[in-house]
């Protein structure tokens, strides 16, 4: 594997750059190194980003001496991770499919060529790892969704997706923590909230997560206890 | 101890300096277009820098105060009347309780930024109280203020207040266009040799759909040479993104945490106040400059920052 790259973007902040690759050993890379840049506790620093292949670190301009701050990254860029990826549990997520739910299991059926319980199958018979976050509060990208079922996003983005709608776009899956605007192939719906600011926790998943989904009836998801 | 919106006024919101620290859950920053006018605003009048404020744009509101408070309004210059009166804007004044004060006109820039003694007070949602649009949170319900609404104001600091007017803003104010100073980068290298050239060729103009999220520019079309797409990665405040068509993006404080298009170059932060006080059909001429030249940039202005906030609390309400 090759030397990272670090990359100003601006005057505030800092870009370490892996191989330009959608790979979970890359992305391992990523956070850790976002980890460890944490909880290196550097003064001036105000977030630390971790993506698919990326770190970006913000940073106040003022307080932080940026030549410093570059060689303290690289340090810690080429420090290899002891623990691959975090240790979290499995999260196993429970989705009710198809139906009013899942208005496009049939379309991803018919470009699978597959009955729509074999891309319920399909779905949940792999372990997804959570590459990154973004998009909007508590939304994960997951991958990688099996090649069969891994249909592109939709041509027009339909105006209202709901809250905890199960979707797929080409090899990524994810579930929409907010009623927003969204272009991926819906499937399903789970009554977990991704996102609940009231939460102790409010973030159901961080970067390096591994999530299964198990699939539900309808009367399982009206009597589940958080929906 | 609140204040009563009786207008709201186009696009009236509550900011503080940012909600930082969870753009690795998804979470933006949010905060003011016109960081340091914010600031001014809260030096006026006593405030810490990270109070909150309401960010005022084009069209601004009618409110009534329900307590004593001094309050202060810099960026944007509009004409201000309390209870009829004339009140200036970069100087701190007192407004009685049942007061009202009314944006009666705007003269110049995009945002005013109005500081009440002790900030508003709304619940703090993930560390701010900074609203976001998109993702509905923080502020007033996580929306533009309404009429009806009621916002609460934190405990007065015992009269902490400027004795001065401003004798300048410390944001100049863009007449219709603003140069903005870029920094190459994080992904010049994904463009044709001469877009860097290209973009300071010529000025654009902001258009017409931009927002607190970003302003969508009109003007010399920026080749790829990679194509448009990366393996999506953050995205800084005042980076230029660049789609397919070639016209950058400019981003701002209601930005995505990431993005999948390459960004050519990325203004200086010194520079993005005066930025924050454009809006569309203004123009915008890039310049690339040094890194060395962002940071003594940003030093003067902190400077001038640092010497109105120490100016503070020379005046008792």
């Amino acid at each position: 594997m090759s030397v990272p790259r670090v990359v100003a973007a601006g005057d505030s902040a800092l870009v370490v750059e892996f191989d330009a690759h959608v790979d979970p050993v890359i992305n391992d890379r990523a956070i850790s190194l976002s980890d460890a840049i944490r909880s290196a506790g550097i003064g001036g620093i105000r977030d630390v980003v971790p993506t698919y292949r990326s770190v970006a670190v913000y940073f106040d301009p003022l307080r932080t001496d940026y030549d410093a701050l570059v060689k303290r990254v690289e340090r810690e860029a080429s420090t290899p991770s002891i623990q691959p990826g975090t240790a979290r549990a499995l999260l196993r997520i429970p989705v009710c499919y198809g139906g009013d739910f899942g208005p496009d299991l049939a379309g991803v059926a018919a470009f699978a060529r597959l009955s729509e319980q074999e891309v319920v199958g399909l779905h949940g018979a792999s372990t997804y790892r959570v590459f990154m976050l973004g998009f909007v509060p508590g939304f994960a990208y997951m991958g990688v969704v099996d090649s069969r079922i891994a249909m592109p996003r939709r041509a027009t983005p339909r105006v209202r997706v709901p809250l905890g709608s199960v979707g797929i776009a080409g090899a990524q899956t994810g579930i929409y923590p907010a009623e927003t605007p969204g272009g991926w192939q819906v499937i399903g719906r789970t009554p977990i909230k991704p996102f609940d600011p009231q939460r102790v926790e409010p973030f159901l998943l961080q970067a390096g997560d591994a999530v299964r989904f198990d699939a539900i009836s309808r009367e399982e998801f009206d009597q589940w206890p958080s929906a | 101890m609140a204040i009563r919106v009786i207008k709201p006024g186009m696009l009236t919101t509550i900011q503080d300096a940012g909600r930082w620290g969870f753009q690795a859950r998804g979470v933006p920053v949010a905060g003011p277009m016109d960081s340091v006018s914010h600031r001014v605003a809260n030096a006026l009048v006593g405030n810490d820098p990270g109070a909150a404020t309401l960010e005022i744009t084009l069209l601004g509101p009618e409110l009534e105060f329900e307590s004593e408070r001094v309050v202060a309004v810099a960026g944007a210059e509009f004409e201000l009347a309390l209870d009829g009166r004339p009140a200036r804007v970069n100087a701190p004044f007192v407004v009685a309780a049942g007061s009202h004060l009314q944006f009666v006109a705007r003269r110049r820039g995009t945002r005013a930024y109005l500081a009440v003694s002790g900030g508003v007070a709304t619940p703090i949602v993930l560390g701010s109280r900074a609203t976001h649009l998109v993702s509905a949170m923080g502020g007033c319900g996580g929306r533009a203020l309404k009429a009806g609404d009621r916002l609460p104001l934190g405990d007065s600091a015992p009269g902490a207040t400027s004795a001065h007017a401003l004798a300048a803003p410390v944001v100049a104010l863009p007449e219709g266009d603003a140069t903005l100073r870029v920094l190459p980068g994080p992904q010049d290298d994904y463009f044709a040799a001469d877009a860097l050239d290209a973009l300071q060729s010529a000025p654009y103009v902001v258009g017409p759909n931009s927002d607190r999220m970003g302003f969508r520019l009109e003007g010399p079309r920026l080749a790829h040479a990679r194509g448009a797409d990366i393996i999506s990665d953050a995205t800084p405040l005042g980076a230029l993104q660049v789609p397919a068509s070639g016209q950058p993006i400019l981003l701002m404080a209601d930005r995505q945490t990431t993005g999948g298009y390459p960004k050519i170059a990325t203004v200086i932060t010194a520079d993005m106040a005066t930025a924050g006080q454009l809006g569309p059909g203004d123009a915008i001429s890039f310049v690339a400059c040094t890194a060395r030249d962002a940071l003594a940039a940003l030093i003067a202005q902190e400077r001038a920052l640092m010497a109105l906030e120490a100016d503070g609390g020379r005046v008792r309400l």
